[in-house]
C-alpha cells in the first residue's frame, strides 16, 4: 500500500483532493474518501468551505467522520438539517449551484470525465451490480465543478462506459449544452497515482501530474485510453502540516484511512 | 384500498396486525430512512417473519431495510437510485446478488429523481420536471419493459419524458426531464416521537420520509416514544405530518435497530459488519435469517438476542445524537 514509507496513497488522494477545494466553495461528499478530503480541506486551506451533503446537512462541523452521508454524525452542528428535496435543489437552484463542488467517485471513467456506478455488463442482465446513482447524475448535472476519485486501473479507465450514470462533458464540446444540462463539468480526476484535467477546448482527459516517484507512462499502463502527457508535473507529497491534520483531526481511528503499513 | 383522510383519534396498533393489515402480498412500498439511519427495521424484519412476498418496492437510498427485504425474498420489482450501507457495503449484498442472478427486476433513478416522484404523489400532479440525468442512461434505458408497464395499472407507460422548455429559454433551460409521481399503496417510518393519533416528530434530518408519507395511501408508523398530543402541539413547528396522513401507530423502543436513530442510538457496527459478512454465503445467510428473524418472535426478542452491552455502546450522547467515540471498526 505505501508508496513512501511517511505516508500512504490514500493519504496523498485525500491530500491532493483537498487542494483543489478553494475557500469558500460549497462542498457536496459522499461516503468515504470524499468526506475526508473536504474535512482536511477545511481544517488546512479552505476554512471557509461550508460541507454539504445530499441528505440535507448543510455545514455539518463532521466532530467525528461519518460511515454513511446519512450517519447521525453528519447532523450535529449544522446551520440547517433540511431534506433530500431541499439538497438537490441547492445543487439546481441556478445561483447556489454555481457555488458548489461535488465530490464523486465511481467505477468506470471515459476520457470525457462521464461516470458509471450502475453495472458491468448488459443493464438487463449485469456481469457485476454497483450500488447505482444515489446522487451522483443529480451532481454531475447540476454543479459547477467536480473532483472525481478513481483507482488507476486499466478496467476503470475505459474507452467506453457500460453504462452512463453520471454526465460529465458527455461526448466532448457542446455535448452538455446539446443534451440541456447546465454550465459546469469535471474538473479534477484524483487517483491512486496521479492527478488529471480536461483541456478547456477539447474537454478530454490530460494528466495534469503523478504523485512523487511514479511515471507518466505508469500511469498510462494503467489506463485503457490514451491521454495527453505533456504537461505532466510532479505533485508534492502531503506536508508535516497536512498529514498531522488529515491523521489526528479527520480520521484518528484510520476508518477511512485504512492501516498504516 | 381507499385514500382517505384518518382521523381516528386512536391508531396505535401492534405491528403485526399493522403488517398483516396493510402490506398484503403484491403491495407497493417504501420505507423511510436513509443508507445506515432511520430505517423501520422491525416492522422489515416483521414482514420477513410473515413471508410476505411479490412487494413492489420504491426506494432512493433506504439501503440496509432494501437489502434485507430484497434477501428475503419479498420483494420482486425494485425503483431505486442507491443500494449501498455506507463503509459497511458500498453495494448492499443481497441486492448485488438477486441483480445479478435475475431474482428481481430493477428500474434506476437519480435520489433527487426518486425524492421528485414522491413529492410529486404528494402534491396530486401526475410528474414533475428536473434537469438531472440528461445525456445518461438513466433516461436512455428502462428496467421495466413496455409490455410490463402497460398490463400493471400501477406503473406508469413510461419511465420518464424529456421535453423542451415550454417557456422557450426560460430561467435558461432549453429541456427538462419529467419523472412520474409515486403514491405507495404504504409508507413504513420509523421516527422519534408520535401521539396515538399519528402526529409525528422527526428529530435531526428527515431525509425523504415526509414526502414518502404524504404521497402514500396509508402510512404505517413505528416510533422510539410514544407521547401526548398536548406535547406535540406545545411546539407544532417541530412536527413534521399530521395526524390524518397516519393509519397505524406501534410504540417499539429501538424499532430502528441495527440502524441509527438521531438523539437515541446509533447504528450497531457489530451487527452491520457481521450482516455483511454473513449475507455473502448462502449457509451463512439462511443461518442469519433463522437464527435473528425467523426464530425471534418479535423485534424485542431480536434485541434480547444482541444483549446489553451492545445496545449500551450504541446509546446516544445528548450532547451530539450519537454513541460520541463509538468504535466502529
Amino acid at each position: 500500500m505505501t508508496d513512501n514509507k511517511d505516508y500512504t496513497l490514500k493519504e496523498m488522494m485525500a491530500i491532493a483532493a483537498a487542494r483543489e477545494i478553494r475557500d469558500g466553495d460549497i462542498v457536496f461528499c459522499g461516503t468515504g474518501i470524499s468526506m475526508l478530503a473536504a474535512m482536511a480541506a477545511k481544517h488546512i486551506s479552505s476554512p471557509n468551505s461550508i460541507i454539504f451533503f445530499e441528505t440535507g446537512a448543510i455545514d455539518s462541523q463532521l466532530a467525528e467522520v461519518p460511515m454513511a452521508v446519512g450517519d447521525s454524525r453528519v447532523m450535529h452542528g449544522s446551520a440547517v438539517n433540511g431534506s433530500l428535496a431541499d439538497a438537490f435543489a441547492t445543487m439546481q437552484n441556478r445561483f447556489t449551484g454555481q457555488l458548489v463542488v461535488g465530490i464523486l467517485g465511481a467505477a468506470q471513467i471515459d476520457r470525457y470525465g462521464n461516470l458509471n456506478s450502475t453495472v458491468i455488463g448488459d443493464y438487463h442482465h449485469p456481469k457485476v451490480r454497483f450500488s447505482g446513482s444515489g446522487g451522483a447524475a443529480d451532481v454531475g448535472s447540476f454543479v459547477s465543478r467536480t473532483i472525481i476519485f478513481m483507482q488507476q486501473q486499466r478496467r476503470k479507465f475505459v474507452p467506453k462506459l457500460d453504462y452512463v450514470t453520471c454526465p460529465g462533458w458527455l461526448n466532448g464540446p457542446g455535448g452538455r449544452e446539446r443534451a440541456g444540462l447546465p454550465e459546469g463539468g469535471p474538473e479534477t480526476v484524483v487517483t491512486d497515482m496521479a492527478l488529471m484535467g480536461f483541456d478547456d477546448v477539447t474537454k478530454r482527459m490530460y494528466l495534469r501530474g503523478c504523485y512523487p516517484g511514479i511515471r507518466p507512462e505508469k500511469v498510462l499502463d494503467h489506463m485503457g485510453f490514451e491521454i495527453d502527457i505533456s504537461q505532466a508535473e510532479t505533485i508534492l507529497g502531503p506536508s508535516e502540516e497536512e498529514l498531522a491534520i488529515l491523521r489526528e483531526k479527520c480520521d484518528p481511528q484510520r476508518l477511512i484511512l485504512g492501516r498504516l503499513n | 384500498m381507499t385514500n382517505q383522510m384518518n382521523k381516528a383519534p386512536e391508531k396505535v396498533t401492534d405491528l403485526s396486525e399493522a403488517i398483516n393489515r396493510y402490506v398484503p402480498d403484491g403491495a407497493h412500498i417504501s420505507i423511510g430512512g436513509f443508507t445506515i439511519n432511520r430505517n423501520p427495521m422491525a416492522a422489515v424484519y416483521e414482514i420477513i417473519r410473515r413471508k410476505k412476498r411479490g412487494l413492489h418496492l420504491y426506494a432512493h437510498s433506504n439501503g440496509q431495510g432494501v437489502d434485507e427485504l430484497i434477501g428475503a425474498g419479498c420483494i420482486d420489482r425494485l425503483e431505486i437510485a442507491y443500494a449501498g450501507s455506507g463503509r459497511f457495503a458500498s453495494t448492499c449484498v443481497r441486492f448485488k446478488k438477486a441483480v445479478q442472478d435475475g431474482e428481481i427486476i430493477v428500474e434506476d433513478y437519480s435520489n433527487y429523481q426518486m425524492t421528485l416522484r414522491f413529492l410529486a404523489g404528494t402534491m396530486g400532479v401526475p410528474f414533475l420536471p428536473t434537469r438531472s440525468g440528461l445525456g445518461t442512461d438513466i433516461v436512455k434505458k428502462w428496467g421495466f419493459e413496455k409490455s410490463m408497464r402497460k398490463d400493471d395499472p400501477k406503473i406508469p407507460d413510461k419511465k420518464l419524458d424529456i421535453i423542451n422548455n415550454p417557456f422557450g429559454s426560460w430561467a435558461g433551460t432549453s429541456k427538462v426531464v419529467l419523472v412520474p409521481a409515486i403514491s405507495p399503496d404504504v409508507t413504513i417510518l420509523h421516527v422519534q416521537k408520535a401521539d396515538r393519533q399519528g402526529t409525528l416528530r422527526i428529530e435531526g434530518l428527515p431525509f425523504a420520509d415526509v414526502v414518502q408519507a404524504k404521497a402514500a395511501r396509508k402510512v404505517i408508523v413505528t416510533c422510539e416514544e410514544l407521547v401526548d398530543t398536548e406535547t406535540l402541539r406545545g411546539n407544532p413547528d417541530h412536527n413534521q405530518v399530521p395526524f390524518f396522513c397516519v393509519d397505524a401507530v406501534i410504540h417499539i423502543a429501538l424499532g430502528a435497530y441495527p440502524t441509527a436513530c438521531y438523539q437515541y442510538y446509533d447504528y450497531d457496527p457489530v451487527y452491520l459488519n457481521n450482516y455483511r459478512n454473513w449475507a455473502g454465503r448462502e449457509d451463512s445467510y439462511q443461518g442469519y435469517l433463522d437464527t435473528f428473524i425467523y426464530e425471534t418472535a418479535d423485534h424485542q426478542e431480536l434485541i434480547d438476542l444482541i444483549g446489553n452491552d451492545r445496545i449500551k455502546a450504541i446509546v446516544a450522547d445528548p450532547h451530539t445524537g450519537y454513541a460520541t467515540g463509538l468504535d466502529r471498526r
